[in-house]
């Protein structure tokens, strides 16, 4: 994509220099009331780096109870909670808190925040040539709705949930057992967090939505967009789309433990599937919003550090349209054992088959990008790559899972794991290391280290590796989700997956170490420190950009070609 | 014993990497041998007499996980033997087969296009037939997958034939019962058995390894679900509290149990053996303590059993009026639910009949 970038303009952060301190809020105001698109996608990355220690060391916590069979550990976590003398109900009942905070923190309180509040924030405005997004306040109501939804999840640990202290309902919160089946008000710090991150979401999704339609640089066309923002844009389509369904889905929870409505329980005439239906008709796009960003920011790598344009931009973008549409009417494949009709079944086992195509179409442009290029492994690149491998392991154990009738046996085992941590922990968060190691010197302008940052991504490729392939085996072999003990069968795989955690671990010690350096040792980013390959916006400005950029908007060039 | 555990696991590492005719080879060869463990089981219990009962001893690795298994687990029923040829024989192959080849162009990308051996980087971003052939080639691969995928969710809703068994099992907070309606409608509950070394988890229940016949700590419970070999059997599930799920995976058998419906699926188990499963939907605290143990016996056994209940009789004998009297008018207090939900259920049996 050519650029043409006036004089003026690439001069502005000298030019004007002077006048961009002046600009800038004293610290109370910039951090807390801020509405610079930058400074708030900083803001979701920190917390979402916190967040996703606080999830990341619950799955330790899991980790290390599933070493061996029997009870180890969980009695000792139960006091961490505030538990006195806790009986073996209540120790047990930690397991079900760990399981359900691991699952919301890192889906509504990590992954998303990286990817659409932290890279989405920072680098569409950047990517489109806008100077802010379209409602900097509303951006700011998002991030701050979404620290207190962090906060209420995290009382939720600390009252009574039924069994125990906290909420042990696992993150699809499925009735009677979030309703009859958890006394106490736990559920409800937990349900209410949802509502407070739901609203910052859709606010953000409001917000994405208006400034990509809206605030395109002159020349930049919908189809010159970079496919990042194409995959924001899919993302905030999704967000807006689903979010209000789980909210009525949630509030409905909410009413009926607490206002004597019936939904979601047979003996008023409700019906506890149809809270499932709810979920997953929101859950599923859910899936998609955590790694259609991913597929945006790899897009984006794989094509700087090959020095070639993506192949088949307009089936790049068109396949994550075309994903995020079959994502709405694929739910129930979560839901084969709940006792759905024959024609269900087989609708939904068709249709989820469907998304392999468009899937298959991204992981081949990929390789096809590459393809003739002259690829530079820099640590995006290697991050990129193992992201194209590991998301193609979790997507065939996806096409396994979505035959209705395998899943007789799958469903709800450690496959199922194995399979959604092989696009999510492996997937989404390759991606978001991916993109954290591709733009944070263009974020903080410093360097980080080459070689840490590749040492950081081989340690995590063997630990996530060793974690999350055993579980395909413990799956098929039969072993359930969820469960803090088991048979001895299933010893020897649990063992390795934990070590594996270890290793994991240690790499996200060598991360931020790597962290330490930039900030500390760090040399000056140039503009654009990756080279002649990257060709979007973002490049032309300073590292960091200036605290406001494109007060001239750049123009791009009608003959650009992709 | 151990070569036949050699074999077995020679089979599994072949079949991981989609070596199928070689696994075939290997998994016939391991049949014989487990066949050749489990007979004298067999016989120990054929030849007793009708009248006395005593639980089946479960054979090592059959019917329940096998330590550092990296494959399903052998399966004893029909659709478990087409469903496990649809993984093991169409999806697993394809699968690595992709993986593989992904891997493949990776690795000659990285020795191929690299920054030194290709300096100067091609400009092509489109190619229209090489576009057309990846959509197209995965769609009939999938098309390919659909076919037996689609014929095996058929024949798991064929319903149970006319004058088949019928047996209730209720999913509870965290045990389950077991209803013989066909049987005189007695009910046997069934908790895990307690773990040695680790605190109570059923009052009143016994430690795992304290009888002869006690099958794997974890799955082991005081009173199985026994069920004839070799018929079909109706089972109707449903819960009392929050949703279950009951699995047994060997027998390719995953149905939730949801309150205020009876889910109905037809269960058939072709050998003699007992079979163990465990809850697979979250239900609180105790989720991982309610394992599911199916014992199947051979009819004449099965009716043994029966009469060891108070009010057993015999499946297809005239009921004692008393018992038929109280079996007609649903016993349970959400009679209300449990009738409209076998409204439903019958009429997705007709939907699946259709």
């Amino acid at each position: 994509m050519a650029t043409t970038v006036p004089e003026h303009f690439q001069g502005h952060a000298d030019h004007h220099g002077h006048a961009d301190h002046d600009h800038k809020p004293s610290f109370f105001a910039r951090w807390f009331m801020s509405t610079n698109h930058k400074d708030i996608g900083t803001m979701y990355l920190i917390f979402a780096i916190f967040a996703g220690i606080i999830g990341g060391a619950f799955s330790g916590m899991m980790r290390i109870e599933l070493a061996e069979p029997g009870i180890q550990y969980l009695d000792i976590f139960a006091r961490w909670f505030g538990a006195t003398n806790p009986d073996f109900n209540s120790t047990l009942h930690v397991w079900n808190v760990l399981i359900t905070a691991h699952g919301l923190i890192m889906v509504f309180f990590m992954v998303m925040p990286a990817m659409i509040g932290g890279f989405g924030n920072w680098f569409v405005p950047l990517m489109i040539g806008a100077p802010d997004m379209a409602f900097p306040r509303m951006n700011n109501i998002s991030f701050w709705l979404t620290v207190a939804g962090f906060i209420s999840l995290l009382c939720s640990a600390f009252v009574p949930g039924g069994t125990g202290l906290g909420a042990g309902t696992g993150w699809t919160v499925y009735a009677p057992l979030s309703t009859t089946g958890s006394p106490g008000p736990a559920v409800d710090f937990g349900i209410f967090a949802l509502h407070l991150a739901g609203a910052g979401s859709i606010m953000g999704a409001i917000n994405f939505i208006t400034t990509i339609f809206n605030m395109r640089a002159p020349g930049m066309t919908m189809h010159k967009m970079p496919l990042f923002v194409w995959s924001v844009l899919v993302t905030a389509f999704l967000l807006l789309l689903s979010l209000p369904v789980l909210a009525a889905a949630i509030t409905m929870l909410l009413t009926d433990r607490n206002f004597g409505t019936t939904f979601f329980d047979p003996s008023g005439g409700g019906d506890p599937v149809l809270y499932q239906h709810l979920f997953w008709f929101f859950g599923h796009p859910e899936v998609y919003i955590m790694i259609l960003p991913g597929f945006g920011i790899i897009s984006q790598i794989v094509s700087t550090f090959s020095k070639k344009p993506v192949f088949g931009y307009l089936g790049m973008a068109y396949a994550m349209v075309a994903i995020g549409v079959v994502g709405f009417i694929v739910w129930a494949h979560h839901m084969y054992a709940t006792g759905m009709s024959v024609n269900t079944k087989m609708y939904f086992t068709a249709a989820t088959m469907v998304i392999a195509v468009p899937t298959g179409i991204k992981i081949f442009s990929w390789i096809a990008t590459m393809w003739g290029g002259s690829v530079e492994f820099k640590s995006p690149m290697v991050w990129a790559i193992g992201f194209i491998f590991l998301f193609t392991v979790g997507g065939v154990t996806g096409v396994v899972l979505a035959n209705g009738g395998v899943d007789d046996v799958l469903h709800d085992t450690y496959y199922v794991v194995a399979h959604f941590h092989y696009v999510l922990s492996l997937g989404a968060v390759t991606a978001l290391f991916a993109g954290f190691y591709y733009w944070f010197p263009k974020m903080s302008g410093r360097m980080h280290s080459e070689f840490l940052a590749h040492v950081h991504f081989w340690i995590f490729f063997i630990g996530v590796n060793m974690i999350f392939f055993p579980m395909h085996f413990l799956g098929l072999q039969g072993m359930p989700r969820r469960y803090p003990d088991y048979a001895e069968a299933y010893q020897h795989w649990n063992h390795v997956a934990t070590i594996g955690y270890m290793v994991m671990a240690t790499s996200l010690v060598v991360w931020l170490i790597n962290m330490l350096y930039a900030f500390t040792a760090g040399r000056k980013a140039e503009d654009s420190y990756w080279g002649e390959g990257a060709t979007t916006l973002e490049w032309t400005l300073t590292s960091p950009p200036p605290f406001h950029q494109f007060e001239t908007l750049p123009v791009i060039e009608e003959a650009a070609h992709h | 014993m151990i070569l036949g555990k050699t074999v077995r696991t020679l089979g599994e590492a072949a079949r991981a990497l989609g070596l199928y005719s070689v696994a075939a080879m290997a998994f016939s060869s391991t049949l014989a041998v487990s066949s050749a463990i489990a007979a004298p089981a067999a016989s120990a219990v054929v030849p007793a007499p009708v009248a006395s009962y005593t639980p089946l001893k479960p054979t090592p690795g059959i019917g329940m996980p096998v330590e550092g298994g990296i494959g399903l687990q052998q399966q004893f029923s029909k659709l478990g033997e087409y469903g496990e040829w649809i993984h093991d024989g169409v999806l697993m192959p394809i699968i690595t087969v992709i993986t593989l080849f992904v891997l493949l162009l990776i690795v000659i990308i990285a020795v191929r296009y690299n920054r030194r051996a290709n300096p100067v980087a091609s400009k092509t971003s489109h190619n229209t037939i090489l576009e057309v052939v990846w959509t197209l080639v995965p769609v009939l691969v999938l098309i390919g997958i659909a076919v037996p995928s689609i014929d095996l969710i058929a024949k798991q809703y064929k319903p149970a034939p006319k004058g088949a068994l019928t047996i209730k099992v209720t999913g509870n907070q965290w045990f389950w019962t077991y209803g013989y309606p066909d049987n005189g409608d007695f009910e046997v509950v069934s908790n895990m058995l307690n773990l040695p070394g680790q605190p109570i988890i059923n009052n009143g229940v016994r430690e795992v390894g304290s009888k002869p016949w006690d099958g794997p700590s974890h799955l082991e419970v005081d009173n199985r679900m026994v069920v004839p070999v070799g018929e079909p059997i109706r089972l109707q599930i449903t819960a009392a509290d929050v949703i279950h799920s009951f699995a047994v995976p060997s027998l390719w058998f995953k149905l939730d149990a949801v309150p205020g419906r009876i889910n109905e699926k037809v269960l058939l188990v072709e050998k003699p053996g007992v079979y163990y499963g465990q809850c697979s939907e979250l239900c609180g605290a105790k989720h991982g303590y309610m394992p599911i143990a199916v014992e199947a016996l051979p009819r004449a056994q099965y009716d043994a059993w029966v009469l060891t209940h108070a009010g057993g009789v015999i499946d297809g004998q005239a009921k004692p009026a008393a018992a038929a009297a109280a079996a007609a008018p649903a016993m349970s207090p959400g009679a209300v639910a449990t009738a409209e939900a076998t409204e439903a259920s019958a009429s997705e049996a007709t939907a699946a009949a259709e």
